[in-house]
């Protein structure tokens, strides 16, 4: 079966004054029918500009340079203008980190949701009004009929990611692009909006892309993971063969620095120095100068990838575990 | 004795509307309680750390202790000072002077005019205090190099900013420092390196923290006592094991069972309900009952007080 996402080879380049800026680099992943694939890694490691590629809202100068990106089979990176605008919303949904910009101010939520149906659907304004209705009902926002005119700002936080979480899928695309949807939410709510977004998508089928930094969020939320470190891929895999035994050491280090792993320790593990800036990649690995098991050949180019989309860690020297095969 | 002891603690936000847009619309003031009624003790050396989300008077508890803010009733002593009531100067300087403060954002709290080493020593500066080679010990102390001093904030990455921040915060030599949220902006790894080096500077200097955070997993590690919020009010307060091993209160176990957790793969539980209520209009009794499973006829009369119960301190009328 053709995955509904399916990413080949996706470099993004900025062209600046001082040389060209790679913030995604070689990157491959698939995302099937109803499968919530994780994106993780710390800031600046790529994982937004990746998401950012596939809906066409790369900021020029940043560009793709190279690569394919499929959506169910259909070619989609070199899209332009009107064609895109009707893959999004349509085929694809985007849930982004703060539902208060995302929303527009000046219109009731219900004209918000039946300008997007409209656009997409062809369907009538009073069927699109009831749509929207069933849509606020669905994601779980009390007296529907009555709030459906109600204004963003009459709404908290974690209603308004539902309104959004209603918006992305009204449409009823076949892809959903959620960018940190609960980093900005108090836990109680992360939980309730992580729950809806599960089951949505499982009930619809619809494939996610779930870019977080929060490692306890893909666990729970996630199938699959993608971890990202200066625009590469490191590791890619079932989400709990990666997060209970990692292979990449930079997955390793990561896990070993969340609190959550290391209960009852004085100290938290250390990955020494910083992930380095992307107008200064070191050559090789991009993790070589930080790794506890670099050895010479590390530096050698080109550096370890995951070009195909398949396989764990790419490593020269993964670690071993005798209980993955 | 307790190096701080906050008794009582209560502050109020007058948020009203203006004065003339109050009598056209013939509307009430509107008063927020912000902190209700909250006592805790923080021992020497020690961590304690306050946790809740948002909008549960975490920060201005903090700020209260500072001093950045007065109390509405209540009090805070600190060494046996009560900063909002005390009227010998040379005391609140002298409590004062041992009191420094961490803030979540350090892109916001350092100024970018300013030179890193200007920075550092502005707290000894403005008491008349020797600085010579101050900043570039203390930027060693905190794991940057000693010529950092000549450079500008805006050279620096978020962590090493914290950095700065947390060397800004010893230069003075306090015994108490307040840090709310030090590493929510942080990334994971930036925040280990950070939270590593708070408890280096804690054995080394003997210092005594306010930890102020929303992640229940960065107060297990930090905090020797966890006091948890809702509204403004402490409902538990225990020792971390003591608290996640065996929470009490409803509303922590509701926040613990929310919690992400690292092995919880495919995990179904049913999520929370209902939201935190509004400050302004809190419900009678207790703040919790509307969204609690164990509420009773009691729970919407009568508020709980905290009280004692094995290893913890509860404010729950259904617990025993």
């Amino acid at each position: 079966m053709t995955p509904t996402l399916s990413i080949r080879n996706l470099t993004v380049d900025i062209p600046t004054r001082h040389g060209t800026l790679r913030p995604v680099q070689d990157v491959s992943y698939d995302i099937a029918q109803g499968e919530i694939l994780g994106v993780v890694g710390e800031s600046g490691a790529g994982k937004s500009m990746a998401g950012n590629a596939v809906i066409g809202l790369l900021n020029p100068p940043a560009h793709i340079a190279s690569g394919e990106i499929h959506l169910n089979g259909t070619r989609i990176d070199h899209l332009q203008g009107d064609d895109m605008r009707r893959l999004r919303g349509q085929q694809i949904g985007m849930v982004f980190q703060d539902p208060l910009t995302s929303l527009n101010p000046l219109l009731k939520i219900g004209d918000q949701l039946t300008e997007t149906m409209l656009a997409h659907l062809d369907i009538s304004q009073s069927e699109a009004r009831k749509r929207a209705i069933a849509a606020l009902e669905e994601v779980g926002i009390p007296g529907a009929a009555q709030r459906v005119d109600s204004y963003p700002h009459e709404f908290s936080g974690g209603m308004r990611q539902r309104v959004v979480i209603a918006l992305a899928l009204c449409a009823e695309p076949s892809l959903i692009i959620a960018d940190e949807p609960t980093t900005a939410l108090d836990v109680s709510v992360q939980a309730q909006i992580i729950a809806l977004l599960k089951r949505l998508c499982r009930d619809r089928g619809t494939a996610v892309m779930l870019i977080t930094h929060d490692m306890g969020v893909i666990a729970e939320a996630a199938d699959r993971v993608a971890v990202m470190y200066a625009g590469q891929l490191t590791e890619l895999g079932a989400v709990r063969d990666v997060l209970t035994a990692p292979l990449h050491p930079y997955t390793d280090g990561l896990m070993g620095s969340t609190p959550l792993a290391s209960r009852g320790k004085a100290r938290l593990h250390q990955i020494p120095g910083a992930m380095p800036r992307l107008d200064a990649l070191p050559d090789g690995c991009a993790f070589h100068p930080r790794c506890p098991r670099a050895q010479a050949d590390c530096v050698r180019n080109p550096g370890p990838t995951l070009s195909d989309g398949q396989g764990r860690a790419a490593c020269f020297h993964p670690l071993v575990r005798e209980d993955v095969a | 004795m307790a190096l701080v002891s906050v008794t009582n603690l209560t502050r109020i936000f007058d948020v009203s509307k203006p004065w003339l847009n109050r009598v056209i619309e013939r509307k009430p003031k509107a008063m927020l309680t912000a902190v209700s009624d909250v006592s805790f003790d923080i021992e020497e050396r020690t961590v304690y750390a306050l946790v809740g989300e948002s909008g549960s008077g975490k920060s201005t508890i903090g700020k209260m202790l500072v001093g950045l803010l007065a109390p509405s009733t209540g009090s805070v002593d600190i060494r046996g000072v009560d900063l909002a009531r005390e009227t010998d100067a040379a005391k609140i300087d002298d409590v004062r002077a041992d009191i420094q403060m961490i803030f979540q954002d350090p892109f916001a709290s350092l100024n970018p005019r300013w030179r890193v080493r200007d920075i550092i020593v502005e707290p000894v500066a403005a008491r008349g205090g020797e600085t010579r080679g101050l900043a570039e010990r203390l930027l060693e102390q905190v794991g940057l190099a000693a010529r950092d001093a000549g450079k500008f904030p805006h050279e620096f990455s978020g962590g090493q900013r914290q950095r700065i921040c947390i060397a800004r915060a010893l230069a003075s030599e306090p015994k108490l420092i307040v840090c709310d949220e030090p590493t929510s902006a942080l990334d994971v790894s930036v925040q280990a390196q950070v939270l590593n080096l708070m408890s280096d500077l804690k054995d080394e200097f003997g210092l005594t923290y306010l930890f102020i955070s929303h992640d229940l997993t960065v107060v297990q590690h930090m905090a020797d006592k966890i006091g948890v919020l809702y509204l403004g009010r402490l409902v538990e307060e225990a020792d971390p094991d003591t608290l996640f091993d065996t929470p009490k209160h409803p509303y922590t176990q509701m926040l613990l069972a929310a919690a992400p957790q690292l092995d919880g793969f495919g995990r179904e539980v049913a999520p929370p309900t209902g939201e935190i209520p509004d400050p302004i209009n809190p419900p009678p009794g207790c703040a919790y009952n509307p969204r609690c499973p164990l509420a009773a006829d009691i729970c919407r009369t009568t508020r709980p007080e905290l009280r004692r119960v094995g290893n913890a301190r509860v404010a729950c009328h259904m617990v025993d």
